[in-house]
């Protein structure tokens, strides 16, 4: 018979955004259990609020199989004083032992029938080494120095399997079948079984399932809520019983920018902000309870009280903010320190005007326009809303910026310059915003590579591998033509960081061929903005039957080259072209490298490609015909020169031996 | 509706009823309750110990000159240390909303991870704030080691904003306007107060003073904590005097701050000396009691 299993271990509230992985570890743990004891079984669901971790499961056996077990005793040539020494060990006569051949010689054996245990007591020793295994980023203990470590405080522990209680003891707690309800909801202490547990729970004000709960949100939230998949998803995992009020503030707030409202509902009060006519901000905002109801409505009363007053402080920093020029900040960023090594802000901004200007004059933008933005970019580093609401800088000097006057395209720079924050997230709208969070970017990537801040594996204190990830995004898909070493300067190692930084740009954000990147972007690669449009060409190509043939051909000349350690260069000479396969191919790789080069020039990459594939029936015959290895030695430095000439005249879009070929 | 007073009486009386010792404030300046030898010597050892005290906390740079509805120079709170942490003591600490007069049925509470560390000091907690209808009023850490040792006891340690919880009870928009005792209002006995500190501390300040009573206090705490390790017998080395010449300096930082006269560049160097004045004492504090210099000062 099969026995279905409930775990519920209580803790205090656990924080929101670590719920999800802990209870796909938990599953993890508890399916290695079951298959490491030979329970059987399978694990139906785990589930969470923030005081509970459930794990159900169904299909455990009621105790292991029982096994016979082959136990090894002296060798048949010692005397009998050792058998019956191992005999009496067993606690069985000597006639029940039984000889047995192994490759040592001829030993006694006993086959002894082990009973396999109740599942119930391998699981009561198995389930308090499991529940401390659960990893958390950060733990605590809570029972005094040495104490089992855990996320939060274990308070109750439900273990069933079928109708029984699985007994053990973890903490100071005893397993049991009594839950605890909702804080307010619900009754402190609860009798369950398994069939009547989530039922159980739903009477004291606790919706187990995280799917039930987002629906309950979701159904509260009104047809204008901003939608905010992250908020929702932080809000799911704060409540056991989630409920929606629906509350306004004073339409004179919304003299505010919507950018400030909304980051003030959204990251300091975890409320939805509600749009009206598309994009303006409505008066309103909707929280969510993590109760049933609000009675006398004292909960909405509550939260508008408090965000009038954060709409208070927010405007109190507008107000006293504006009273100065951002400019005129900027001599205050002398006293913030960018990083110790590389100086402060001010210093900073200097290199960057610099750097920005630079950009500026390579991709065609305006130096004036780059050059003011980039010297505004920074200035609201000491402004009373970028210290109280630190997630809004850059955005925050935009709007200053907007609001004294400077032109679209250098308020809008300063705004975006932070852009892309995420591989997700949209580059600046605007070149001239392109140029400066660029600079921005470049100058924090060569300073911190320079004084040896790179990132090393998780640590990545200074967020670099962000910063390469935009420079990568925003030189591709702003379509900015610079050369990667005069953004980089000199450095091999920033020049690596940020070729594969690009690779993972182009593979897993925008899903190219592992091969094709790798053959398109290679150490030498200067221009990322030109990159993507090789790729597409491949990817156009590959699929044409002359390509794939030709880059497997590609790979045996560059074979050949090696083998022979071949470095020579210089002019291919005629004369000594044998006619026929050889000749012929001299004569097409002289007409294509003509028709290849007019269409590289015209980054007509895809008909580039074409043209090379087209010389595969003349190579492939070469190869057929033609002894590279000629006993003549200027004949085989010729055939060899004619070979790299080749190669080297067709990689220059690509390297075709990076190509993984099927056959 | 209670008055601030009768509020601040319930919950000194409700926690003296589950045992706690009813400290008075710490007579000196400290920015935060857990700044006082109370909290933050007393958290280490093995001594179990509960204690809840009212602390006016200062913190120069927050004054508003008294115009801001809702910050302060100078605001108190409620600490409450119960070490070791008893296993209802979050009931324990929802009983004692109730016991000011939340109906817990008529409002929404949540729990948000809110962790407390200072990590030059190797101190620091796991814990949540405590929101209500939208609006922190207390913070709420288990301490989990001090000077980078795991404590012995496991102590929680509450922290009740109280101003703002009385101003949620009495409906006001302003702190200024909670009605303290009837017919005196938190204005009335605390304006003057805010605004001339504000003017003080932003305006009128002495910054050459403040610096040469940073040094004065520095050097003095250093003095101390130079002479601990040849002293003997260890129980009698006055560490708690050490330790209120870090509160000065502290409180010294923090004025100078307000005033505009430490920049952002400078400011890291003068925490560190903070700090280091801090982990000195700590350090000293932890070896005097030590299980061998304790037992000696206990006969």
């Amino acid at each position: 018979m099969s026995e279905r299993f409930l775990l519920e271990i209580g803790v205090e509230e656990v924080p929101d955004w670590m719920i999800e992985p802990a209870l796909e570890h938990m599953r993890q743990l508890f399916t290695e259990v079951l298959a490491d004891n030979n329970l059987g079984g399978t694990v139906d669901s785990v589930d969470a609020t923030p005081r509970r971790l459930v794990l159900r499961a169904s299909g455990i056996a009621e105790a292991q199989a029982d096994e016979t077990k082959a136990i090894s005793g002296p060798p048949v040539s010692s005397g009998p004083g050792a058998v019956q020494g191992f005999a009496k060990k067993m606690g069985v006569s000597l006639d029940a032992l039984q000889k047995a051949q192994t490759p040592k010689g001829e030993y006694w054996s006993y086959s002894k029938k082990v009973e396999g245990r109740k599942s119930i007591e391998v699981l009561a020793e198995a389930l308090p080494v499991l529940i401390p295994k659960i990893s958390f980023p950060k733990t605590m203990y809570w029972t005094g120095k040495g104490g089992v470590r855990f996320i939060r405080p274990i308070r109750w522990i439900v273990a069933l399997l079928g109708n029984e209680v699985i007994p053990f003891e973890l903490a100071g707690v005893k397993s049991g079948r009594t839950t605890s309800g909702h804080r307010l909801l619900g009754k402190p202490e609860v009798e369950v079984t398994i069939d009547t547990f989530a039922d159980q729970l739903h009477t004291n004000g606790v919706v187990l399932s995280a799917k039930q709960r987002r629906a309950m949100i979701e159904s509260g939230l009104g047809p204008n809520v901003h939608p905010d998949e992250a908020l929702l998803q932080t809000l799911v995992y704060l409540t056991e019983y989630p409920s929606t009020i629906h509350g306004s503030f004073d339409r004179k707030y919304l003299e505010l920018p919507r950018e400030i409202l909304s980051t003030v509902m959204r990251h300091h009060q975890r409320y939805f902000s509600v749009n009206v006519g598309g994009d303006n901000l409505a008066p309103e905002f909707v929280a969510v309870m993590n109760t049933s109801a609000d009675p006398d409505g004292l909960v909405r009363l509550g939260n508008e009280r408090v965000l009038r007053a954060r709409f208070n402080d927010a405007r109190f920093f507008w107000d006293i903010d504006l009273r100065r020029n951002l400019a005129d900040r900027l001599e205050d960023l002398k006293n913030v320190t960018f990083q110790a090594k590389l100086g402060s802000y001010f210093e900073k901004t200097e290199r960057v005007v610099l750097l920005a200007k630079q950009i500026a004059e390579a991709v065609g933008a305006s130096r004036v326009m780059c050059g003011r933005a980039a010297q505004l970019a920074k200035c609201d580093l000491t402004t009373e809303m970028v210290k109280e609401l630190t997630e809004l800088q850059g955005i925050v000097g935009g709007l200053y910026a907007r609001e004294q006057g400077e032109s679209a395209e250098i308020w809008r720079a300063v705004y975006e310059h932070y852009k892309p924050v995420s591989m997700e997230d949209s580059i600046p709208s605007t070149v001239t915003g392109q140029v400066v969070a660029l600079a921005d970017k470049c100058d924090t990537l060569r300073g911190c590579f320079e004084i040896g801040l790179m990132p090393t594996g998780s640590r990545d204190p200074f967020a670099l591998r962000r910063a390469g990830q935009g420079v990568v995004k925003i030189l591709v898909e702003g379509g900015l033509r610079l050369k990667l070493s005069d953004l980089v300067g000199d450095n091999p190692q920033l020049r690596e960081f940020l070729l594969d930084r690009a690779k993972y740009y182009f593979r897993d954000v925008r899903g190219f061929k592992y091969d094709e990147v790798n053959a398109v972007l290679t150490p030498r690669t200067e221009d990322l903005g030109d990159v993507e449009a090789r790729l597409q060409a491949i990817r156009q190509v590959r699929p044409t039957e002359n390509f794939e043939p030709l880059a497997a051909s590609f790979k045996r000349i560059a074979n050949i080259l090696r083998q022979a350690q071949f470095t020579g260069a210089g002019t291919i000479d005629v004369s000594v072209l044998e006619p026929g396969p050889e000749l012929d191919l001299h004569r097409e790789f002289l007409r294509t490298s003509d028709v290849v080069f007019s269409h590289r020039k015209a980054r007509n990459y895809d008909a580039a490609l074409e043209a090379i594939g087209s010389l595969r029936p003349k190579v492939d015959l070469f190869f057929d015909k033609v002894l590279v290895n000629a006993p003549e030695e200027r004949v085989r430095q010729n055939r060899l020169l004619l070979l790299s000439s080749l190669l080297t005249e067709f990689s220059a879009i690509a390297d075709f031996s990076e190509i993984v070929t099927t056959n | 509706m209670d008055s601030f007073q009768q509020t601040l009486f319930k919950l000194k009386n409700y926690w003296s009823e589950r045992g706690c010792i009813i400290q008075e404030p710490y007579d000196m300046e400290v920015g935060a309750g857990t700044m006082c030898p109370e909290t933050f010597l007393r958290v280490t050892g093995p001594k179990p110990y509960k204690v809840a005290y009212v602390q006016p906390s200062r913190r120069p740079a927050d004054g508003r000159y008294g115009e801001n509805p809702n910050r302060l120079y100078k605001h108190q709170q409620l600490q409450v240390i119960l070490k070791p942490s008893p296993s209802n003591i979050l009931d324990l600490y929802l009983k004692s909303l109730e016991a000011i007069g939340i109906d817990l049925g008529k409002h929404d509470i949540k729990f948000e991870e809110d962790n407390w560390e200072s990590p030059t000091l190797g101190a620091w907690g796991i814990g949540w704030q405590v929101m209500l209808d939208g609006m922190e009023i207390t913070q709420f850490t288990y301490f989990q080691q001090c000077g980078g040792v795991d404590l012995d006891l496991v102590p929680a340690e509450i922290t009740y904003g109280l101003e703002r919880l009385v101003a949620f009870l009495q409906g006001k928009e302003s702190v200024y306007e909670i009605e303290w005792t009837p017919g005196v209002s938190y204005g009335d006995v605390r304006l003057a107060d805010e605004l001339q500190n504000s003017v003080y501390n932003f305006e009128v300040a002495d910054v050459e003073t403040l610096w040469q009573l940073f040094a004065i206090y520095e050097r003095e705490c250093q003095r101390l904590v130079g002479m601990y390790p040849k002293y003997v017998p260890k129980e009698r080395f006055p560490l708690l005097s050490a330790y209120d010449y870090v509160l000065k300096c502290s409180n010294t930082f923090n004025l100078l701050d307000a005033r505009g006269a430490i920049s952002v560049t400078e400011r890291v160097g003068v925490i560190a000396r903070v700090r280091k004045l801090a982990v000195g004492v700590a350090q000293a504090w932890l070896d005097q009691n030590t299980p061998e210099h304790a037992e000696a000062a206990a006969e």
